[in-house]
């Protein structure tokens, strides 16, 4: 739909902006850190984003999302560490808008000029003929608004420009930070089914949310960070079955003796309240099933055994929260990348 | 969302030919180019730079003319006849030439505060070729600026004052010092082009960028001395000035070509830093 994409193991043109012997469209974070003053804003963190679905990058404010994003595209540099596409360093493409398209965070265009115009000198710096501007404005339906000045631009407009400079090159990797900051509804769907259709062509589109409820329905795979270091890395479906598995809520008069059971199965329990002699205890590590036959088996009395189906924002809040309770993320990435792996 | 993106995807990933370090560098003036005449507020600084010079300077030479047998001594004229083109030059350009400075200025502040700098080096991430490219685009148009506003002040004053002193290019020095205030102005937008650079904010790098040429001289100057003397003839406009004289004055330290080499010499090594820190600082 959005023209012809070199896939992976297509050979072709594909050897610009790509190492010998790399993976086109892969994206690498080598351990990599980023300080500004005191503050670690990207602390030790690799990942790679694969080509051909949208990898969703996820945390809370300040987690050190767009900062990652800047390091990936050269814009600032990392204090340890390396990034790579396509198995080079940013700086060492070509022509860069032809392999990465990036929409970054802060605002990067100049009121006082043209949306045309800006698109224009963007394209003369790679050689790109100059109605490869009146192209990327079509395709972000900004016609009508191309020879206006985008300092009067809305903020969705302003969005749909960036969409439509990083689109520019028809790249194969894009970068999209916060996409549907500044959309309405409609504008959101458009982005997620926009990103939706670039990863089906075999692009490699990584996009930031601080929002998991956004993500679960446009990310295929997601990368959680928080306080710069990585949470979790896995796909949308394991994330979302590993969340919902976390805790059985069971409820009993007899709390001492099931806990016991429960631990020696090698389970652990957090009780959570008691009212009227009956105990609500969130077990995890066993799975339901097994949880009644062990009450039925020692004739423990339940009154209730409820896997929990923690919504995706709840476990999203969960791991993040860890990072941030424990100071040291450590201790809460460890145990959320176990269940990943 | 189709078509229209099809046919060029081949064409935009065409394989680029390996080349020599400048190979593509023609493009990046392209662009630099339509940065700069996209932005009114630099068309009309430009503009307003021709207009004040303009006008200011056939102002002031009215007033000569008007006062010529007037009662009362005129130091001027006797400057007029030792130095016609530093009196012809001295106003107009002297209030023009701080368009120039603003201009130079806001060509790179502006791409830090509205955020176009991201944009540019993404497209540029070696960074030190958008800097040239921005550099030589400026210098071109300031260039033409300063030809047209210097010829014109040149031409205007003269015939204004024909009727009283006679002052033609033909006369030793004259070319010499028209030509120079062509290039001092030049130079001169460049050199607040790499102190924008360095500062990275419109308000301040035009704040330093105004004291250096007009407060810091005259202050050094009021300074006794031998010592002050020399620093004061090597600040960067008190010595890029000099070219524009007919003839070398006593007191000055160097000759007209000296002093814009001196000049010259100050921009590379703040246009060299503003190299050097743009590959190094975050953007
Ligand atoms: N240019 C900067 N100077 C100082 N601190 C910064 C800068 N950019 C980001 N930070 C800090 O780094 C942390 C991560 O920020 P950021 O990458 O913007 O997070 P996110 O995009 O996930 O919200 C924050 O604490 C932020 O305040
Ligand atoms: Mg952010």
């Amino acid at each position: 739909m959005l023209g012809r994409v070199n896939r992976p193991g297509n050979t072709g043109a594909v050897g610009r902006g790509t190492a010998r012997g790399q993976t086109p469209g892969l994206i690498e974070a080598h351990e990599l850190t980023k300080r500004f003053g005191d503050k670690v804003a990207v602390d030790h963190l690799s990942f790679t984003v694969e080509p051909g679905r949208v990898t969703g990058f996820l945390g809370p404010n300040g987690a050190g999302k767009s900062t990652t994003m800047r390091l990936i595209c050269g814009l600032d540099r990392p204090d340890a560490g390396t990034a790579a596409i396509g198995g080079l360093a940013y700086h060492q493409l070509a022509r860069p808008l032809a392999t990465v398209g990036a929409l970054l965070e802060a605002r990067s265009a100049h009121p006082g000029r043209g949306a045309r115009n800006h698109l224009l000198f963007l394209a003369q710096t790679q050689g790109f003929p100059a109605r490869r501007a009146d192209e990327v404005i079509d395709l972000v339906g900004l016609r009508d608004a191309a020879r206006k000045r985008v300092g009067g631009f809305s903020l969705g407009m302003t969005q749909r420009l960036g969409i439509a400079a990083a689109m520019l090159g028809d790249p194969r990797v894009l970068l999209l930070d916060e996409p549907g900051n500044g959309l309405d509804p409609e504008g959101i769907r458009w982005v997620r089914t926009f990103m939706r259709q670039l990863a089906a062509e075999g692009r490699t589109v990584l996009v930031s949310s601080h929002l998991m409820s956004e993500m679960s329905v446009t990310a295929d795979h997601l990368i959680v960070i928080g306080r710069g270091k990585l949470i979790a890395d896995a796909s949308t479906q394991e994330f979302i079955q590993r969340s919902s598995e976390r805790s059985v809520l069971v409820r009993t008069p007899d709390p001492a003796r099931l806990r016991k059971l429960i631990t020696a199965e090698g389970g652990t329990v957090a009780s959570e309240d008691s009212a009227d002699g009956v105990a609500s205890l969130a077990v995890t590590g066993i799975a339901a099933p097994r949880i009644g036959e062990l009450a039925a088996s020692a004739s423990v009395v339940l009154h209730e055994l409820t896997p929990r189906v923690a919504s995706l924002e709840e476990a999203f809040m969960e791991l993040t929260a860890d990072s941030v309770e424990f100071g040291d993320a450590s201790a809460g990435a460890g145990g959320a990348n176990r269940g990943a792996r | 969302m189709t078509a229209a993106q099809a046919h060029s995807a081949a064409e935009l990933r065409t394989a680029e030919p390996a080349g020599p370090p400048w190979h593509g560098f023609g493009r990046l003036l392209q662009a630099e180019w339509t940065k700069i005449r996209s932005v009114q507020s630099t068309v009309w600084s430009l503009l307003a730079f021709v207009v004040v010079a303009v006008g200011f300077s056939t102002l002031i030479a009215t007033v000569i003319s008007h006062d010529w047998n007037a009662p009362g001594n005129h130091p001027n004229h006797a400057e007029l006849l030792a130095d016609p083109t530093a009196v012809i030059f001295g106003a107009g350009l002297g209030l023009g030439q701080l368009a120039i400075c603003v201009l130079g200025v806001i060509v790179i502040t502006s791409e830090y505060s509205s955020g176009t700098i991201r944009a540019s080096l993404l497209a540029v991430p070696k960074r030190i070729p958008m800097l040239a490219a921005k550099a030589l685009v400026f210098a071109a148009i300031d260039l033409v600026a300063s030809a047209v506003a210097v010829f014109a002040v040149f031409f205007i004053s003269t015939a204004i004052l024909r009727s009283h002193v006679s002052i033609t290019l033909s006369q030793p020095g004259v070319t010499r010092a028209v030509i120079g205030a062509v290039v001092y102005l030049t130079v001169l937008g460049l050199f607040a082009l790499a102190i924008g650079g360095l500062i990275r904010h419109t308000a301040g790098a035009i704040a330093i960028v105004i004291a250096t040429v007009i407060v810091v001289p005259p202050l050094v100057g009021l300074i006794p001395g031998t010592i002050a003397n020399h620093v004061h003839g090597y600040l960067p406009t008190v010595a890029g000035q000099l070219v524009a004289q007919t003839s070398q004055q006593p007191g000055d330290v160097t000759s007209g070509w000296q002093g814009f080499g001196v000049f010259c010499a100050w921009t590379a090594v703040l246009l060299a830093a503003c190299g050097w820190l743009l590959v190094r600082r975050d953007a």
